[in-house]
């Protein structure tokens, strides 16, 4: 009997290794080159005996995978890993242990920029930009329930508010005698303000529609705002975008660039703690359990009489207003902006922090978020195959675990079993 | 008045490009309620197959009109088949999941498919040969419409009809009309409903692979991202005539195409990509259930 299914299993992924062959023989195998308007064909056929091994063993991954999670779904506490994950759980749970866990955590964080240098130090800073994006992107799709797949044009509402700030009120707060960099601390609420301005303009067309039109109507939002960014070159610098941004200054002294690395590395741990203590404000509040009623069921939650469109409203505000003002350090950081640095696939890239690390988890969030900043810039050799990496993930982490590496915790009420035996 | 006549047409040949691969978005659509984000990338390797079967093909020295036939039966199969491994790999198992986790799946595929493309092929543009043959008694009308055009709407207009045909007189059709009202109710009749799904993806992907080589050969170039804002414009053609009813997609395409083609024309051609976005943002503010579409109930 055993045998039996082995043997069933062996000829159908001997059956998927031909298909694999087959299916990608004209992509791998023949590579077509152009010369003179003539298309010549090149065969490898080195690939050929990959693919199909590659397709073999896959499928039977697949298989088991596949097994694995039908197994997970009918009895979620076995296995050693939601063991092991108890059992810390029960550990952390601990005040003792869960202050001097965070402390110890604080201390690496703070002692991170005079341990490892600039040149790591803004690696993190990218890191942290994603993270309250993330948080921020998190509050429209974990707690809502909408799927935004414009947020990166938020993120350029940010600094194109800092950068248009600094290119035209720059020199003029130089000729009144200001301190110029008094601009970023202004741009940083202004951007936030800008952005959850624009989130709200988004969202008034947007208020009677369904998850999946959402997703388009919002990506052609943030489509438009990078062709408006890239032609209005009188203003916005076009294509070229805006360059020289100061990095923001300490107290009226320019500092050198290592140390407004660690300035800005600071002041981005600042918002990510402010960004981490709102966020969770925000889900234990009416609001947040409101939005997350209404990304149960858009129905009945108006029927249990939420105000949708008010809830629409708050939504979008509040997650565009972290993109803006992550925009900002983002232009602070690197000095320079142009549009490229918003496009669709900046805003799939953020979506899929929230998707991987767990919709809704904030933990989990700022895990994803960290995760893909982090590993390919350590992961340099594999960078032509990030993006063929990134959709690969995406697509197993939806199928085999849609909560995401770190699900989030679901608020339950439970009753004491003294009280109901009363 | 000239003028305007030559962006009408050459906005009418984009249309007709957009209805195809909107067809396949529409149909899909109607049956399992998914945006396929991956349908311009299949339409992209239609179009990729097209140019290396075609260079293989030309260059052992077949004749033309053998080189165009078997490229594109080719690229269309090659297609169809990718189009039913993506379902079943990428959306089936999430079949009866909230709807949004196989959108966020097909934007995965989308990104996979595009990457896969431009490493084992090239990141570059590459020249797209023609082989569609020259009308001699067009020449005089060159000016306003040439050959490709006219083949473009001509296949087109083919594919309309026997599409309609499919779906109205065929056992086939019937089972998708089925499915598209009610999923479990077609299975309860009998209806094998992943056979019709399958079905639908790869009639689907075929229009794309016939829209992939003809709009290769229209614009002249490929490379592994045209797919991308090609799939989202026919979305949007296919938003605006009604999502999931066949003559609307092809209705909605032209408006999409005249609207691109004027707009360009007249106002400006820096923002031509732009002219869908905002065609998609007024429509759905007006009428969210495009022109030709019905409004479906919303249910708890």
């Amino acid at each position: 009997m055993k045998v039996r299914s082995i043997l069933a299993d062996v000829r159908k992924s001997l059956g998927i290794a031909v298909w694999s062959m087959v299916l990608l023989f004209p992509l791998m195998v023949m590579k077509v080159s152009v010369t003179r308007g003539v298309a010549q064909v090149q065969f490898r056929w080195n690939f050929l005996p990959f693919v199909g091994i590659a397709g073999f063993v896959l499928s039977f991954a697949w298989r088991i995978a596949l097994e694995w999670k039908d197994r997970r779904g009918n009895n979620k506490s076995e296995g050693t890993f939601s063991r092991v994950k108890a059992w810390s759980g029960q550990y952390f749970a601990r005040p003792a242990v869960r202050t001097s866990a965070l402390l110890a955590l604080l201390s690496f964080v703070i002692a991170y920029p005079f341990l490892f240098g600039m040149y790591h130090t803004n690696i993190m800073i990218t890191a942290f930009i994603y993270v309250i994006l993330a948080l921020g992107l998190n509050i429209v799709v974990g707690l809502g329930g909408l799927l935004n797949l414009g947020y990166a044009a938020f993120f350029g509402v940010g600094a194109y508010t800092y950068g248009l700030m600094w290119k035209y009120l720059g020199h003029s707060f130089i000729a009144a005698g200001i301190d110029p960099g008094w601009l970023f601390w202004i741009s940083l609420p202004l951007a936030g303000i800008m952005a959850s301005l624009f989130g709200i303009l988004l969202s008034l067309p947007v208020l009677r529609l369904r998850g999946d039109y959402l997703a388009i109507i919002t990506l052609a939002f943030g489509e438009i705002f990078r062709m408006v960014m890239q032609n209005s070159s009188d203003i916005t610098g076009g294509a070229t975008g805006i360059s020289l941004i100061p990095r923001p200054w300490f107290f009226g002294h320019k500092l050198p660039p290592p140390q407004a690395a660690t300035y800005i590395y600071f002041i981005a741990i600042v918002l990510v703690i402010i960004t981490i203590f709102i966020v969770r404000r925000i889900e234990d509040s009416r609001v947040g359990r409101a939005l997350e009623a209404m990304r149960e069921d858009e129905v009945a939650c108006e029927a249990m009489g939420i105000n949708l469109v008010k809830n629409k409203l708050i939504t979008f505000a509040l997650g565009s207003f972290w993109a803006g003002i992550a925009g900002v350090i983002m232009a602070a950081q690197t000095t320079y902006i142009n549009p490229d640095s918003f496009t669709l696939w900046e805003s799939i890239i953020i979506l899929m922090a929230v998707v991987i690390g767990g919709t809704g988890s904030i933990p989990g969030v700022i895990g994803g978020a960290i995760l893909l900043k982090l590993l390919p810039e350590y992961f340099r050799a594999l960078a032509q195959y990030r993006m063929l990496i990134y959709g690969i993930a995406m697509v197993l982490v939806i199928i085999f675990k849609p909560d995401g590496l770190i699900p989030r915790k679901r608020k339950q009420y439970t009753f004491e079993e003294k009280e109901l035996s009363k | 008045m000239e003028y305007f006549l030559k962006l009408f047409l050459s906005g009418t040949a984009k249309g007709s490009i957009y209805a195809l691969i909107a067809l396949g978005y529409t149909m899909v659509y109607g049956i399992i309620q998914l945006i396929n984000f991956a349908h311009g990338e299949i339409y992209m390797i239609g179009g990729f197959t097209a140019l290396i079967f075609g260079g293989f093909f030309f260059s052992k020295g077949m004749p033309v009109g053998f080189v165009l036939l078997f490229s594109v039966l080719l690229s269309i199969i090659y297609a169809a088949a990718f189009g039913y491994t993506i379902e079943k790999i990428a959306y089936r198992p999430l079949r009866g999941k909230p709807r949004l986790s196989a959108l966020i799946s097909a934007i995965g595929v989308s990104m996979v498919l595009q990457n896969f493309v431009l490493l084992a092929q090239t990141e570059k543009f590459l020249p797209f040969p023609s082989y569609l043959p020259e009308f001699k008694w067009l020449q005089p009308y060159k000016e306003y419409i040439n050959s490709t055009q006219l083949i473009i709407l001509g296949v087109t207009a083919v594919i309309m009809v026997l599409l309609t045909f499919l779906i109205k007189f065929t056992r086939m059709g019937k089972a998708m009309r089925a499915t598209a009202q009610d999923m479990h109710m077609a299975q309860l009749v009998g209806v094998d409903i992943n056979q019709v799904i399958s079905m639908t993806f790869i009639i689907g992907s075929a229009l794309a692979a016939i829209g992939g080589v003809l709009i290769c050969s229209y614009m002249g170039q490929i490379n592994y991202y045209i797919g991308f804002i090609a799939g989202i414009k026919a979305f949007v053609a296919a938003v605006l005539g009604g999502i999931g009813s066949i003559p609307g997609a092809v209705l909605g395409s032209f408006v999409l195409g005249w609207t691109e083609s004027l707009g360009t024309g007249y106002i400006s051609s820096d923002y031509e990509d732009a002219f869908a976005f905002i065609i998609l943002i007024v429509i759905l503010l007006i009428k969210p259930e495009g022109i030709l579409g019905r409004t479906r109930r919303q249910k708890v």
